[in-house]
């Protein structure tokens, strides 16, 4: 009875190695992906100046999680991805109302007020940050966006654009259940 | 000759030399020891950009900053396992080059081990089993030979054919098997 058993043992074998490729070659599944290890964490203590040349001010760890559900949107002007999830950002921002904090990283003030002015400026405040506040972040790269509750806790972590699908599917449901 | 033994000889050294370390003069500290402490942490962390190249190798801005970042922390009197702590906490575990041993990571670090392990039990038992049929092989009884000779002899008395000859070697399984 068990050398029968044993005859089936290749085919067992066959299943989970089968198992394992259909896994790993999921086009689902990104191999580069990063998982976050900022969400649940409280606002990183950073303090970031303005960016020359805008009038709005920069913000630091204390002007988030005053009772308000904020987005914190890294970008800057020489970043692709971030261009083309502009739109989408300052559409977000308009129509649900919660307010877009910017960390301008390692841009020239000069061009990242030009891409302001020619794309439009969704930001409520800005700050320029020379690449620390990246890393107290757990930011890996440009466009990255959070969103954190009233007590400024970091309950969602994007990395890479912001748009279509993404938006429907898991911004806005957040966004919602936060201001409930 | 000589020039395959020229050629191997530079194929092996430059399999055996290090990648060159990305690590800029302004970011060098004073204090021997403590740059040596940065270059061995910095080692061991994961530029996040780059994905497989430690933050000591890697040219990308953010492994720069994450430089400075160990550097600074070392001179404010941080311990190694601190400054990792730190970056941990912020980026997870992924930011180790080497991972962890924590339950998470167990099947990682031992499976190979195990598999191992198992292969060779399973090649053990498997010898083990071929060999046995081999000495249970039991030689003829007086009964079985007088049996045998009989066959024989009466094979021998009718025709000579060849489906005579093979029923010796046929009642002879028979017998085998039986015992």
């Amino acid at each position: 009875m068990i050398q029968r058993l044993l005859l089936l043992l290749p085919l067992l074998l066959f299943f989970v190695v089968a198992g394992y490729f259909l896994w790993g070659l999921s086009p689902d599944r990104d191999p580069q992906a990063l998982p976050s290890a900022m969400v649940d964490k409280p606002t990183p203590s950073f303090d970031l100046p303005p960016v020359p040349g805008l009038e709005q001010p920069g913000f630091a760890s204390a002007d988030l999680g005053k009772g308000e559900v904020v987005m914190v949107n890294f970008f800057a002007s020489w970043c692709v991805p971030c261009r083309a999830e502009h739109p989408y950002l300052t559409d977000l921002a308009a129509r649900t109302g919660v307010p877009l904090y910017g960390i301008n990283h390692r841009d020239k003030p000069e061009a990242a007020v030009a891409w302001l002015e020619e794309l439009g400026n969704p930001y409520s405040r800005i700050g320029a940050d020379s690449g620390r506040g990246a890393v107290e972040w757990g930011v890996s790269g440009v466009p990255e966006t959070f969103i954190l509750d009233g007590e400024g806790r970091i309950r969602y972590h994007h990395r890479g654009p912001i748009l279509g699908q993404l938006i429907e599917d898991e911004v806005e449901p957040m966004l919602r259940a936060l201001r409930q | 000759m000589k020039r395959l033994i020229a050629a191997l000889a530079f194929v092996v050294a430059a399999s055996l030399g290090l990648p060159a370390a990305a690590v800029e003069p302004d970011e060098v500290l004073a204090d021997a020891a403590l740059e040596q402490r940065a270059r061995d942490l910095s080692h061991e962390i994961r530029c996040v950009v780059c994905q497989n190249e430690s933050i000591d190798s890697s040219n990308a801005e953010l492994a720069k900053e994450m430089r400075i970042l160990v550097r600074e922390r070392l001179v404010a009197g941080d311990s190694d396992q601190q400054v990792l702590d730190y970056l941990v906490a912020r980026y997870g575990d992924f930011v180790l080059l080497r991972p962890p041993v924590k339950p998470g990571t167990y099947v990682l670090w031992f499976g190979p081990a195990v598999i191992t392990v198992l292969g060779i039990l399973g090649v053990f038992f498997f010898l083990r089993r071929q060999r046995r049929p081999a000495s249970a092989v039991q030689p003829l009884s007086a009964e079985e030979e007088a049996r045998l000779a009989r066959l024989l002899d009466s094979a021998d008395a009718s025709d000579a054919g060849a489906p005579a000859h093979a029923q010796p070697g046929q009642s002879q399984k028979d017998t085998a098997e039986r015992s």
